[in-house]
């Protein structure tokens, strides 16, 4: 590398640190991907016992190592925290859907980013459906 | 520039680069995955006591809990859970001298923890298989600040003797034996 190679190199260092993580790319797809986020963020389970989806829903989150923070049975509401060298914090509510389903709904932050990425959330889903016995169905 | 301040430039160039890129760590592949050892982890961490009764329990575990210093955070009788948390000493008589001999030899001073930040969760669910029993499960996490106030450490605190402890007395307080499961 030349002395202006390196030069240009340093120069460039620092628009990486400006432009940070957020990475353009980000922006492309913009707009719809909260409508995508919500369809990979929740699961449809034949059941109407909300307190008993509570409750395993709790006992998984336990399994995958988070303490719970929070829990409301009116709404449906729990939040935990993981803490294993990061931190995830995760909000799942579990709600009536039509009358015969439950949709549970899960979003999760990872040091204070939320979780894009389905995977997590399949693997969230997968771990929920051993727990309750029932198949979490996908939602449109 | 001579030869030794390119190699210099190359290697900031390489920790810039590699600052730039660690800022964007990204989860962990297993973090929402169970692990080999999360069935006995949930053993370790659970005891069976032969009542249905949540509220006994739990108000046992609060008591417990608020023996040894905790105040409760979170509580819901219907769904079996209590949350409490405790600030407490995190120094260290190995971390401190290390940090000291360091000192005198480099004159360099490294922070040793200071403080931290305990997190037990317990919960109570009907036990599987046997309708007259409840099965509870603690678990324990905490955050760690060093002597300059940053975050050193968070983690869980996997400590089946810990366990035994809180299960002993929450045995004495419910007067209900705590099997193993």
């Amino acid at each position: 590398m030349t002395k202006r190679g390196y030069a240009l190199a340093f120069m460039l260092v620092p628009v990486m640190l400006l432009t940070g993580c957020a990475s353009q790319n980000s922006h492309v797809m913009e707009g719809g991907s909260a409508v995508n986020l919500r369809s990979f963020q929740t699961r449809a389970f034949d059941t109407t016992d909300k307190h008993k989806m509570m409750r395993t829903t709790i006992a998984v989150l336990q399994d995958l190592g988070f303490i719970i923070d929070k829990t409301d049975e009116d709404l449906g509401l729990i939040t935990g925290t993981k803490l294993s060298g990061y931190q995830i914090r995760m909000t799942v509510i579990v709600q009536p859907r039509g009358e015969k389903q439950l949709s549970v709904r899960a979003s999760a932050i990872y040091n204070d980013k939320p979780i894009e990425d389905p995977l997590p959330y399949q693997d969230f889903f997968t771990a929920l459906e051993k727990g309750i016995f029932l198949t979490a169905q996908q939602i449109d | 520039m001579n030869q030794y301040s390119f190699g210099w430039c190359r290697a900031a160039l390489l920790l810039a680069c590699l600052s730039v890129m660690s800022a964007c760590a990204t989860l962990p592949k297993d973090a929402f995955k169970l692990t080999p050892t999360s069935l006995q982890d949930r053993q370790l961490q659970s005891r069976q006591f032969q009542t249905l009764d949540n509220k006994l329990l739990l108000s046992a575990g609060a008591g417990v809990l608020q023996d040894m210093g905790y105040s409760i955070d979170e509580s819901n009788t219907s769904l079996g859970v209590l949350t409490a948390s405790k600030q407490a000493d995190a120094k260290n008589g190995g971390q401190i001298a290390g940090a000291v001999l360091l000192a005198l030899l480099t004159g360099t001073v490294t922070a040793t923890d200071k403080e931290q930040k305990i997190r037990i969760c317990l919960v109570i669910q009907p036990a599987l298989g046997d309708e007259k029993s409840s099965v509870s499960r603690i678990t324990i996490q905490r955050v760690v600040w060093n002597t300059q106030g940053q975050i050193s450490r968070v983690e869980s605190i996997n400590a089946p003797e810990l366990y035994q402890a809180f299960y002993d007395k929450l045995s004495k307080a419910t007067f209900l034996q705590a099997n193993q499961i």
